[in-house]
């Protein structure tokens, strides 16, 4: 829910005779969102610094002389520009204390207004439409200007959208009744013109609001029945149909506030964000006809999110730099933090269109639900915010910056430098705030390396994948991209770490580990926690004999032997069973130290069978066959040595040993049968069963033993509806 | 201790009746509670809850309502009489017809002047309480349908009235109905149906709740008849409610068996505004939750399954004490088996009739643990209905079992018994005029007298001979309580007389001079069972809060082992246990030997041992088993606990010494109920 804190007056007003207007023309920001320029409605210009409320300085034209354009601040020149007297054009910098001693120039034609947004030159709009750069009228400040607007045609309001570093300047014109909205984007200059759709006669838009989002301008306006409209205009096809022609414009209506009795009159609507819009001067829905409150509504839903009565009068003015409201009312200026954060509902039934742009400059922070259900701190809200700490957020913005930068650097520096800064970044800030940002980091790095061959940087990406903020959905190329690059390192962080590895994916890791050599695998380092763990079955290979879980090899020899007696089916595999029998294979370790670590990480990752049995099906028989031989020799130590899993190393559990067994069976069945080399390991495996039944089955005999037991004990449940026992007591 | 040859009886088809009706005393802490049959009975919840009076109920009077005004109490039921209880006597004191057809409901103003009844026809009609008697005041508004729920606004001027398909409010002044709030039926095939507002509750800030058909519990706002919030408590109907007395929890019961808390709580931290909240669902029950009483700690329920339960409110009691345990009354108090010791006969009493039994036989004996063969099965011998429609308050077998009595409100009768080839059972036709009733019956061990208890605790002895039956005497306490007799216990060499009356006072009689002997000194618990030991004229007593005394008849005054165990103390789990003592008996070859019951286990409390200390074993029984013979004696202590018969009615030693063991399985009693409404399981 968006929300409206406790505001502060910044300063007080002067309002004119006749109360209709506050005694304010505009307030403009100034060199940072903490501080503004006011232009009250006849001399003066003051500066503001507002977290302190407290004015910085204050300018004023001589008697006589009016402002008749609101002043604005050149973040170029750090300089302020404002027009006196519809023509001249004054100038002047912070120390100046007197107007009259700085800059002037006269215009041959009269000004609208000067529009300036920070870092981009000052914009001049002439009453007839026509604009300049700052600079390019002041070289020659005589130069004819044209007339743009026919001779009925006057500006009602105007405003400046920088559109990826093309400034456009927005303005609309009322004649005989009927609106215009002209989109004159400069450098190069091109003008379109648009008709709004009328809205009940005799009205006009009482308020107008412009917004950049998603290669669009996005247009709302507030007629005084309380409908506000949104017209969206494309800023890409811009140009090409230029013409003195006014195109319709299409519109959507937005929301329908209430208005009480009659019409509004001063009233503003304001657009904050995508999907919620400031309203000031119109009646609170539950609260009566007054019209002084300020609301915020969502557009999505038609909800409103927060109200705020005003005290005093409304002059239907509404600011809003950096989620603060600046609202003249009664005698004073207020300033009203707010909130909109994304509501919920909006995002969960996907009706809130994200914006491209927006989403890599705030990335929602998804990988992990731990951190979401857990930890993760609630965001400071700022209605509490003191001074203290908006100060300790502006000296940490540094950092912050510096994250930006270093997605910049990805993109082209070499592998050595980036593997330094992301260190850096890594060390300097807290896990909290860093979980989105190894996500962005850790994608651009994959993007960058799958694109150029040359570039890898295997410690990096490893160094990330070790803060745990990572997940495979978060970065979904990078265990193919560590595959491809025979990082087994990496491959093998990535299943430790990740918990949703795609069973493609975790296949296709299986594949490559089975299928590369030993001499490969022995280069690669790896984890030595799980190293070391195979490193302790492995040696312990020639072991004692126990009897472990049902089934021992001597007790196989046996079972083997009632089989032959019993009928001669087998009789042609008795040869290689011999010579199993005099050196049992299952004993030796068919794949090196470093593959089995490899695998064993396959065999430990979570995966779902309906998914994983297709991709096993890609495995080639002698893949199958190899893995399996390691799975049974993996079951054979686990059978004999007891259960090692041992001082809390990871090793695949017995449970998961036979699933994969399962599996392979399941997925290759029909080709093991078909593999002659299979077939010892399949009789192998089939003899395993064949024990374990045994087992059971004797567990079962107990187990009817057992009941036998109680239920001689528990004759005396079932009582009729008379007995006589003998009891004792004690 | 030794064996003990043990019939295990299990043919007493004891089957409780459906609770109906409920109503509390928030100042004495007592609930009265009415039952399918009429009967109405008194729990005393300050004392172990336990079952202080029952007034037998009658064919054709079905209880829908009770109401206490005071210390009177009320009662209204379908057969259209509202009914005043006389609750020293233990019957009706009168009927009066409200000639409105059948009565759903009753209820009194908080001022205890007005009695308002709901009846069939649609009318409310009102009735002045006067100091005997209650007299028809006037009818309110005559609406169309049944008024089937009432509650009076607590200022008495308002009351509401639940109806098919909508709630009136009516201005108890003026008898005008002021408001109509309509009452949604159920969705789907019960649209067409007629949704009955069973209960209805009004809150002193004007809420209206009401619970109806539908399964709904609906919030309203009782100054513009709106409604506020809806809560679908079930899919059958929500059957009753109660609000606590501060107003800020109620409880809906419902035909699931389930029982509903809402709490008047206030979503967000800021005070102001209150609703009413669903927070607590309890399934103590199989069946329907037909009434319903929030006290201030606990939730008592009861309904179809005949289960009295207390549940206790964790947020109300302290934590992990005896307090907070969830409690289940399902047997009553009081004995309905009386044995015959020396003809080794059972005597069953069922609400209308009695049967006598005789146990069966075995030969030869056997080791701990077996079951002996039947020679002899148990028959049973006499089948007595009742005569009338009032229903058995007592009743009594002479030890020889040659005497059958039985008393209902209105009479006493009296039969001979006797067993040649074939059974013959006499009337005794002429009785003393003054056994007219008797809350209590007991005959002496030679079989030789009658005694009976009648009002103020008076016990009227009668002679019985062959040819006549002669009154003899009436014994009167000095106290002058007014209160009936419970227990009465004529001791085995017929000495003495024990009566014990709910104003927790014991009497003991001497039956030789025919006076009283002495007065026990009162304990403020209830006395559950008393007897008196033949070997030492030792009266022992169990009482309501569990503890045990014995008095010596001889000294009078309480004897050396009873003030040790006070001394000591009780054990722990002992005084935990939930359900009462209520039978004593003596085991004749050891006169040391106690022998106690409640529902769950029975003990035999052997004085010439030590009592269990705080810390020890109280139920060491499988302990003592386990040991080697010279071991036990150092392990083993007073209280030999023996739980291997559960759900017991009745224990008491044969002449021979064998026990018999009346029990009454749950599940029996839970088989024979209707069918519950259907419900859900998973996967089904």
């Amino acid at each position: 829910m968006a929300a409206l804190y406790e505001g502060y007056t910044l300063c007080g007003l002067v309002p004119a005779q006749n109360q209709s207007n506050s005694g304010i023309q505009e307030v403009e920001e100034e060199r940072d969102c903490d501080h503004v320029l006011v232009t009250d409605s006849t001399r003066s210009v003051t500066l503001y610094k507002v977290s302190d409320q407290k004015p910085l300085s204050s300018w004023t034209v001589k008697q006589g002389q009016t402002l008749t354009c609101p002043a604005v601040y050149n973040s170029q020149s750090k300089e302020y520009v404002a027009v006196s007297d519809n023509k001249v054009i004054r100038i002047w910098k912070e120390e100046d204390i007197l107007l009259e001693k700085t800059f002037k120039a006269t215009v041959s034609s009269d000004i609208r207004r000067v529009h300036s947004v920070p870092g981009e030159e000052p914009v001049v709009l002439f009453q007839r439409g026509a604009v300049r750069l700052l600079d390019s009228l002041l070289s020659a400040p005589q130069q004819p200007i044209e007339e743009v607007l026919s001779q009925e045609e006057a500006i009602r309001w105007s405003t400046l959208v920088v559109v990826e570093s093309q400034q456009f300047v927005i303005f609309t014109t009322e004649q005989k009744g009927e609106n215009f909205l002209y989109l004159q984007r400069l450098k190069p200059n091109t003008l379109q013109r648009y008709r709004l759709e009328r809205e009940e006669p005799g009205l006009s838009p009482l308020s107008f609001s412009a917004s950049y989002t998603d290669k669009h301008i996005r247009l709302l306006y507030l007629y005084p029945n309380g409908h506000v409209y949104q017209s969206v205009v494309s800023v890409r096809g811009l140009g090409a149909e230029e013409g003195a022609q006014a195109l319709p414009l299409p519109r959507s209506l937005l929301l329908v506030l209430p208005v009480g009795e009659g019409l509004l009159e001063a009233a503003s609507a304001l657009v904050l964000d995508e999907a919620h819009v400031a309203v000031v001067g119109v009646p609170h829905p539950s609260a009566g006809a007054g019209k002084d409150f300020l609301c915020i509504w969502n557009t999505n839903f038609q909800t409103l999110q927060a109200g705020k009565e005003m005290a005093g009068k409304i002059y239907g003015q509404l600011w809003s730099f950096s989620n603060k409201l600046f609202i003249p009312h009664g005698k004073a200026l207020s300033v009203i933090p707010y909130e909109c954060p994304k509501s919920c509902l909006a995002s969960a039934l996907g009706k809130l269109r994200q914006a491209k742009s927006d989403e890599s400059k705030a990335p929602a922070s998804v990988p992990s639900w731990n951190n979401l259900l857990h930890g993760e701190k609630a965001p400071p809200s700022r209605a509490v915010e003191t001074r203290k700490t908006r100060t300790t957020r502006k000296s940490q913005s540094a950092p912050s910056s510096t994250f930006d930068q270093v997605l910049e650097l990805i993109k082209t520096a070499p592998a050595e430098e980036i593997q330094k800064e992301v260190d850096g970044l890594i060390s300097r800030s807290d896990m909290q705030d860093l979980q989105p940002s190894v996500g962005q980091l850790a994608s651009a790095l994959v993007s960058r390396s799958l694109n150029d061959a040359a570039f890898y940087t295997p410690s990096t990406l490893a160094q990330l994948v070790h803060t745990r903020s990572l997940c495979h959905s978060v970065c979904p190329d990078l265990v193919l991209l560590a595959l491809e690059r025979k990082d087994y390192f990496l491959c093998q962080l990535c299943l430790q770490f990740f918990p949703d590895i795609p069973e493609a994916v975790t296949c296709a890791c299986l594949k490559t580990f089975i299928s590369m050599s030993d001499v490969d695998a022995e280069k690669v380092s790896l984890e030595p926690d799980s190293v070391s763990f195979m490193e302790t079955l492995m040696a312990g290979e020639r072991g004692p004999v126990g009897l472990q879980n049902g089934f021992s090899p001597t007790s196989c020899d046996e079972e083997r032997s009632d089989t032959l007696s019993g009928g001669g089916a087998v009789i042609n595999t008795r040869a290689e069973d011999k010579e199993k029998i005099s050196t049992p294979p299952e004993q030796i370790c068919p794949v090196g130290l470093h593959k089995t670590v490899l695998l064993n990480e396959v065999l430990l990752t979570a995966y779902s069978d309906t998914y994983l049995l297709p991709h096993l099906k890609d495995l080639s028989s002698q893949q199958v066959v190899l893995f399996l031989q390691y799975l049974q020799y993996l079951y054979l130590k686990y059978s004999q040595d007891g259960f090692p899993q041992m001082n809390g190393l990871r090793s695949p559990s017995l449970s998961q040993v036979m699933d994969w067994v399962c599996l392979l069976l399941d997925a290759h069945f029909t080709v093991l049968v078909m593999t002659p080399e299979a077939k010892g390991l399949l009789l192998n495996l089939h003899r395993f069963v064949k024990s374990q039944v045994r087992l059971v089955s004797e567990l079962g005999k107990i187990e009817g033993s057992l009941q036998e037991l109680n239920k001689m004990k528990g004759t005396k449940t079932d009582v009729g509806q008379y007995s006589i026992e003998v009891i004792e007591l004690f | 201790m030794g064996e003990f040859k043990v019939h295990r009886v299990r043919f007493f088809d004891y089957m409780p009746c459906a609770i109906s009706a409920m109503a509390f005393h928030r100042h004495s802490e007592r609930l009265a509670v009415a039952r399918a049959d009429g009967a109405v009975e008194v729990f005393c919840f300050a004392d172990n809850y336990f079952q202080e009076k029952v007034i037998p109920g009658q064919d054709g009077r079905a209880v829908e309502a009770l109401c206490w005004v005071g210390q009177r109490l009320f009662s209204a039921g379908l057969n259209g009489e509202i009914t005043e209880y006389d609750l020293e006597n233990l019957r009706p004191r009168y009927t009066v017809e409200a000639y409105g057809g059948p009565i759903w409901t009753i209820s009194s103003n908080s001022q205890g002047t007005l009695l308002a009844v709901g009846c069939d026809d649609g009318t409310v009609k009102m009735f002045e309480i006067l100091e005997e008697r209650i007299q028809f005041q006037r009818n309110l508004d005559r609406q169309k349908g049944r008024i089937i729920s009432l509650s009076w606004h607590p200022s008495g001027t308002l009351i509401a009235a639940g109806m098919m398909d909508m709630i009136r409010i009516f201005d108890a002044e003026t008898g005008h109905a002021t408001h109509r709030l309509l009452v949604e039926r159920g969705v789907g095939a019960s649209k067409s149906k007629e949704v009955v507002v069973w209960s209805i509750v009004f809150l002193s800030d004007h809420t209206i709740i009401s619970g109806d058909s539908a399964g709904k519990v609906q919030i309203w706002d009782g100054f513009t008849g709106t409604l506020v919030r809806t809560h679908l408590v079930t899919k059958w109907d929500v059957l009753a409610l109660s609000v606590s007395q501060d107003e800020s929890s109620l409880v809906a019961g419902t035909s699931e068996g389930t029982v509903v808390q809402f709490q008047f709580l206030s979503s967000t931290v800021d005070q102001q505004d209150k609703e009413w909240i669903r927070t607590r669902t309890f399934k103590n029950h199989s069946h329907d939750v037909r009434a319903l009483v929030h006290t201030d700690t606990a939730v008592v329920s009861g309904g179809m399954d005949t289960q009295l339960v207390v549940r206790p409110l964790l947020d109300k009691v302290e934590k992990k004490t005896q307090e907070s345990a969830l409690r289940k009354i399902a047997f009553p108090h009081r004995n309905l088996v009386c044995c015959a010791k020396k003809a080794g006969l059972l005597l069953f009493q069922f609400p209308d009739h009695l049967e006598v039994w005789r146990v069966g036989e075995s030969d030869g004996h056997g080791k701990p643990g077996d079951s002996l063969l039947v020679k002899r099965k148990p028959e049973k011998l006499i089948q007595l209905k009742t005569k009338g429609e009032d229903h058995i308050c007592c009743s009594a077998l002479s030890p020889c079992g040659g005497w059958l009595a039985y008393s209902t409100v209105s009479s006493v009768r009296l039969y001979r018994l006797q067993y040649n080839n074939n059974i013959s059972i006499t009337k005794v036709s002429r009785l003393p005029k003054e056994l007219r009733w008797a809350h209590q019956l007991c005959f002496s061990s030679d079989s030789s007298k009658l005694f009976a208890s009648s009002t103020h605790s008076t016990v009227i002895v009668v002679a019985l001979n062959q040819l006549e039956c002669k009154y003899l005497q009436t014994l009167k306490p000095k106290s002058g309580s007014r209160q009936p007799v419970h227990l009465l216990f004529a001791s085995e060499d017929g000495k003495w007389l024990a009566s014990a009356n709910t104003d927790c006072e014991v009497h003991v009689y001497n039956l030789q001079k025919l006076k009283l002997h002495c007065t026990v000194p009162v304990y403020n618990s209830c006395p559950t069972a008393v007897a008196i030991n033949p070997a030492t004229s030792n009266l022992v007593v169990a009482h309501a809060d569990q503890q045990i005394f014995e008095y010596s008849l001889v000294q009078k005054e309480y004897t050396e082992w009873s003030r040790k165990l006070q001394k000591q103390g009780l054990h722990s789990l002992w005084l935990e246990r939930d359900t009462l003592i209520t039978n004593i008996t003596f085991n004749p070859k050891n006169p040391a030997h106690i022998i106690l019951h409640d529902m769950f286990m029975f003990c035999i409390v052997d004085q010439s041992l030590p009592l269990p200390e705080a810390k020890a074993i109280l139920y060491n029984q499988m302990t003592l088993r386990s040991l080697p013979e010279p071991e036990r004696i150092r392990h083993s202590h007073a209280f030999k606990i023996c739980k291997n018969f559960q759900h017991l009615l009745c224990v008491t030693l044969l002449e021979d010494h064998s026990l018999v063991v009346v029990e009454r399985p749950l599940l029996e009693i839970m088989s024979q109920l209707p069918a519950p409404v259907r419900q859900k399981k998973f996967a089904t």
